[in-house]
């Protein structure tokens, strides 16, 4: 594999596809938002009209695509954590790849932490107790 | 070793204004980091998850005035760190200009909307409806 180019953090390998998935998330999370303060407005029309929508959220399809949402969200975070070191640490371009890897690696590990408690009910519903 | 040449950019005057769109995009990240991870771990994973949402809890939590400042800084500090990043990604992506225009009022159009309606509910809220 070609070396990246020198003097460049998003032209090529890890700086540049972590770059591609800070903007892939940064912009699925905008149209969530935008979905989801919506929904929220709903306790101001009545409690029942809330809970109707709210329980769409509980479905074992939607839960899934929360679980999704909180992965775009949390490597949206921890890179934008990176970048920042990048930016102000003094040390931070020098290590900008190992940040790479240790953002993934926690992500990883926090996903599969939250597994459980996100996904239970819906496991529980779709394969029986 | 290989030269990179400069990035390709419109000539055009610099304002400071790109700059503290740079610096707004981190402080606000940092912020959002706390208040949104914090967010998720409340409605999504701790007791229950989503599954104990409904009326009756977001009623409990925003008798608090803590938690309804925690939501207006939340969704005023996303909601603008995500049209900034979105007006980035139109300015990257959308070459004609009428197709920038247009797609960026559509955006500020909908930002506006959002935190208006947001603010509203916050602020308007009454726990005791029911």
């Amino acid at each position: 594999m070609a070396k990246a180019p020198a003097g460049t953090l998003y032209r090529g390998r890890q700086g540049m596809w972590s770059w591609v998935a800070h903007r892939v998330t940064g912009v699925l999370v905008f149209f969530f938002l935008f979905a989801h303060v919506l929904d929220t407005a709903l306790v101001r029309v009545s409690p029942d009209t809330y809970d109707k929508v709210i329980a769409t959220y509980k479905t074992p399809i939607v839960n899934l695509l929360e679980f999704g949402l909180i992965a775009a969200v949390l490597y949206h975070a921890l890179n934008g954590l990176r970048i920042m070191a990048i930016d102000f640490w003094e040390k931070g371009p020098r290590y900008q790849r190992q940040l790479t890897y240790a953002v993934l690696t926690l992500w990883f590990l926090l996903m599969a932490g939250a597994a459980q408690p996100v996904l239970a009910h819906t496991f529980r519903q779709v394969f029986g107790s | 070793m290989t030269v990179i040449e400069a990035p390709r950019s419109r000539a055009r005057s610099r304002t400071s204004f790109e700059m503290y769109s740079w610096i707004f995009m981190r402080m606000s990240g940092l912020l959002l980091v706390v208040l949104v991870l914090g967010h998720l771990l409340i409605m999504n994973v701790l007791d229950g998850g989503v599954q104990r949402v409904n009326w009756g809890f977001v009623a409990g939590r925003w008798a608090s005035p803590f938690w309804r400042t925690w939501d207006l800084m939340q969704l005023w500090l996303a909601e603008l760190h995500g049209t900034n990043g979105l007006r980035t990604v139109i300015n990257d992506y959308a070459v004609r200009d009428s197709t920038r225009f247009w797609l960026k009022m559509l955006l500020y159009t909908s930002a506006f909307l959002v935190l208006v309606l947001g603010t509203l509910v916050i602020f308007t809220f009454d726990p005791s409806m029911k």
